[in-house]
């Protein structure tokens, strides 16, 4: 595969703090030109600290990394042109937002004029126009969220670097700025990494997610192939809602394997996926709105009996949470369809579901 | 729906009829009361304890009522007297009466502020004092006996500058100026000026000692701010260790440090930066001021800085480089303007406490290292010229609130910071 259209390369990244531990361990990675990349993961995972290290904040321990195949451990932050919209917005207080978007511009010896339009732009880009000569603490969440993206772009960078951009707003706007930066990112052709936790918004935005964890790069594909397809269990379990059952490997038939599910509860098929030979333990993982409830009898390879514990309402569906082959925590999410709705708490259905649906992972701890 | 709200015009009532504002009132009314009862020993001890004995300090500057309850004949015939001729009988006869009828103690008093306006009434009141009871008239010829310079006009015209119950006198006299006995401002004797010189020398040594303290607490400050904890908390009590010795120990510390013999000189002799006979004076003199005054107020800088620095996020200066600031660029264009509060806040405390300084200055000092403040003290303790010493007191607050006025003007109040 050709570099070219690479505009980030992470070769054998790894970082230290203490000499005792890595943050990072071992990461390669490779962002292509006019791609959103979301770095997801728990707090402590190691995703900031990649953040940091490519905005040159802090220095790699081990490895290089590569913008526009130009090695930068060595280039200081300021001569990097990379632009950053931080955790709290770093706004600088004691300038209006206008010297804020022409600092960058400043710096860079822009003359006035154009440096006047230039601002103008990116705050007509972020329908602040008329914010010019506010104070950052004159400014709402919302509003000092879009300077600061804008104050990212005023210098026209290739590369834009979020970190965590949305933690300090409520939920709607929230939502509303994930699609405005989705469009920013779009009619600018910009090449994104965000960083964030929050698994819906990494989700809505991204092209590809890296999810971290431990320092390690657990898997960085699309957000559908991440939904539908996780690789380990802690991806399943970490994107979207899943269904966790643990048993041991009996049978390996090709593209299913067989598993015995702890306490003797049963024998599901599921898809061999990232699983060793008969014997191994293995990590099931089920989507609940996969679930079929109360299936016509031989249609499914997988049916049991499941005694509904908990029902809750939720408008479009009704979520269920079933006693299922010794697991409490089986959720199902039940169409809202007049069929099901004779559904009430301790009632026992059957439950089933295809085996291409139930992934057959490595075993969590 | 039950019937419709009877308050829909006049006053809003609470169930029980009375109306919502005195419910309200009395509700307040106790946490009202207990705000009074925690606000009223502090807000005693200052009236009773400051503002008191500050005002009546400061209505002595001004304050000349004592002349007049002792000698009102004499003020009296002094009006009708002509300036000119020599004076007659009828004035003899007034002050005679005043210097009968007024306590020893008052006459003492009231020579001492005579003195003030004229050189000599002391010793002129006092000698004829002693001979009021067996003066017979003429008294004329009775005071002349006593005293010949009662035919010195020039004292009986300085009674004109003490006839008002209020005067300007010891303001003049604290800016060496003074009045002519036809109450005029004029400039006193050019070597008996001392009192600009100081206050020149008092500005000057606050402000370099502020500008020097600001040098030296900034980087500190920023140490403290930025470096790990267990590094700064050491720091810190470092930079509090001086509060926590006497302020005289310290003093003398200094003398040790900087005198002829002493620590700072022996040093650099042997080091052979200096000849032995080319010994630096940095102590009695101009530098022993400024160098200790710089030194115990140090702290009083540091802290403001200090505590404005540690709210300052460091990402501000990680925005600024990312956005291609070099370090320096970015510590200067977004780093320092935030620290201003800081800097005001210390600068104004340490300008305020130096101008009014008295001890270091008096101790290391010397001649040309004394300011105003010694003045004050001398003026309070040695020659209890009150008045004198409350003027000065009054320009030094009335400076300050200029200085302050200034501040305010230039970075505004609000945005000071005191920790």
């Amino acid at each position: 595969m050709s570099n070219d259209d690479h505009l980030v390369r992470f070769v054998d990244i790894q970082k230290s703090y203490d000499g005792e531990s890595l943050v990072v361990k071992n990461l390669n990675l490779d962002v292509a030109t006019g791609e959103f990349l979301t770095m997801l993961g728990p707090s402590g995972s190691g995703k900031t600290t990649c953040l940091m290290m490519l905005a040159g904040f802090e220095p790699a321990t081990h490895g290089e990394i590569y913008l526009k195949e130009n090695p930068i451990n060595r280039v200081p932050p300021h001569k990097r042109g990379i632009g950053m919209v931080f955790q709290n917005y770093a706004l600088f207080p004691h300038m209006t937002v206008a010297e804020n978007l022409a600092f960058p511009l400043e710096v860079r010896h822009i003359d006035k004029s154009e440096r006047e339009q230039r601002v103008k732009r990116a705050l007509d880009m972020v329908q602040l126009g008329a914010f010019g000569d506010r104070r950052p603490a004159q400014l709402s969440g919302g509003q000092a969220q879009r300077v600061a993206v804008a104050r990212s772009l005023v210098f026209d960078p290739d590369l834009v670097l979020m970190d965590e951009p949305l933690g300090a707003l409520d939920k709607n706007l929230r939502e509303q700025m994930q699609y405005e930066i989705k469009h920013i990112h779009e009619n600018l052709g910009l090449t994104v990494v965000y960083v964030t936790h929050d698994q819906s918004e990494a989700l809505t935005m991204s092209n590809r997610i890296a999810v971290f964890d431990d320092g390690i790069i657990q898997q960085c594909a699309p957000p559908e192939v991440l939904y539908e397809q996780p690789e380990n269990a802690f991806c399943a379990n970490f994107i979207g809602e899943n269904n966790r059952l643990l048993g041991k490997v009996v049978a390996d038939e090709g593209d299913n394997v067989k598993v015995e599910i702890d306490g003797d509860a049963g024998t599901v098929v599921a898809k061999k996926v990232n699983v060793g030979g008969v014997g191994e333990r293995s990590t099931l993982s089920l989507r609940p709105e996969r679930v079929t409830v109360d299936p016509d009898p031989g249609s499914l390879p997988n049916v049991f009996s499941g005694k509904a514990e908990e029902l809750i309402y939720l408008g479009d569906h009704i979520r269920t949470r079933f006693t299922v082959c010794g697991h409490d925590d089986f959720i199902v999410k039940i169409p809202n369809s007049a069929v099901h709705a004779h559904l009430k708490e301790g009632d026992t259905v059957n439950i089933g579901w295809n085996a291409e649906d139930c992934r057959a992972l490595d075993p969590s701890d | 729906m039950s019937a419709a709200p009877e308050t829909v015009s006049g006053p809003l009532i609470t169930a029980d009829g009375i109306p919502l504002k005195e419910s309200l009132q009395k509700s307040l009314r106790r946490s009202k009361i207990r705000a009074a009862l925690l606000v009223a020993p502090p807000l005693l001890f200052l009236i009773f304890l400051f503002v008191i004995p500050i005002g009546n300090m400061l209505t002595r500057s001004v304050d000349d009522k004592l002349i007049n309850q002792v000698l009102p004949n004499t003020f009296e015939a002094f009006e009708s007297w002509d300036k000119v001729s020599e004076p007659d009988e009828t004035m003899f006869a007034a002050i005679y009466q005043d210097l009968k009828a007024a306590d020893k103690t008052d006459i003492g008093k009231a020579s001492v502020r005579m003195n003030y306006a004229k050189p000599g009434w002391r010793s002129l009141v006092k000698r004829t004092a002693r001979k009021i009871k067996k003066m017979e008239p003429p008294y004329k010829e009775a005071f002349l006996k006593a005293d010949d310079r009662w035919t010195d006009n020039e004292y009986w015209l300085s009674l004109g500058i003490m006839k008002d119950k209020r005067t300007m006198g010891y303001y003049l006299n604290a800016v060496d100026r003074t009045y002519d006995f036809d109450k005029n401002v004029v400039h006193v004797d050019e070597n008996r000026k001392v009192y600009n010189l100081l206050w020149w020398r008092t500005i000057q040594v606050s402000i370099i000692v502020t500008l020097a303290c600001l040098l030296l607490a900034y980087p500190v400050a920023y140490l403290l701010a930025t470096l790990p904890m267990r590094i700064a908390n050491l720091l810190m009590i470092c930079v509090l260790m001086p509060f926590w010795t006497s302020l005289l120990v310290r003093i003398v510390a200094w003398m040790i440090m900087l005198q002829q013999n002493g620590v700072v000189n022996d040093t650099l002799v042997a080091a052979g930066v200096l000849s032995d006979e080319n010994r630096l004076a940095m102590m009695y003199n101009f530098n022993g001021t400024v160098i200790v005054m710089t030194q115990i107020l140090l702290p009083f800088m540091i802290l403001p800085i200090f505590s404005v620095m540690k709210t300052i996020p460091p990402s501000y200066m990680k925005a600024a480089q990312n956005l291609g600031a070099t370090p320096t660029l970015a510590f200067i264009r977004v780093y320092m303007p935030q620290t201003i509060p800081g800097i005001g806040a210390g600068c104004i405390l340490v300008f305020i406490v130096a101008i009014g300084y008295y001890i270091t200055p008096e101790l290391v000092g010397g001649k040309d290292g004394r300011l105003i403040g010694n003045m004050v003290a001398y003026h309070m303790q040695r020659s209890l010229n009150w008045g004198l010493a409350a003027a000065m007191g009054t320009i030094l607050l009335i400076v300050i609130l200029i200085f302050y006025w200034i501040y305010d003007k230039i970075i505004g109040i609000d945005n000071m910071k005191m920790g």
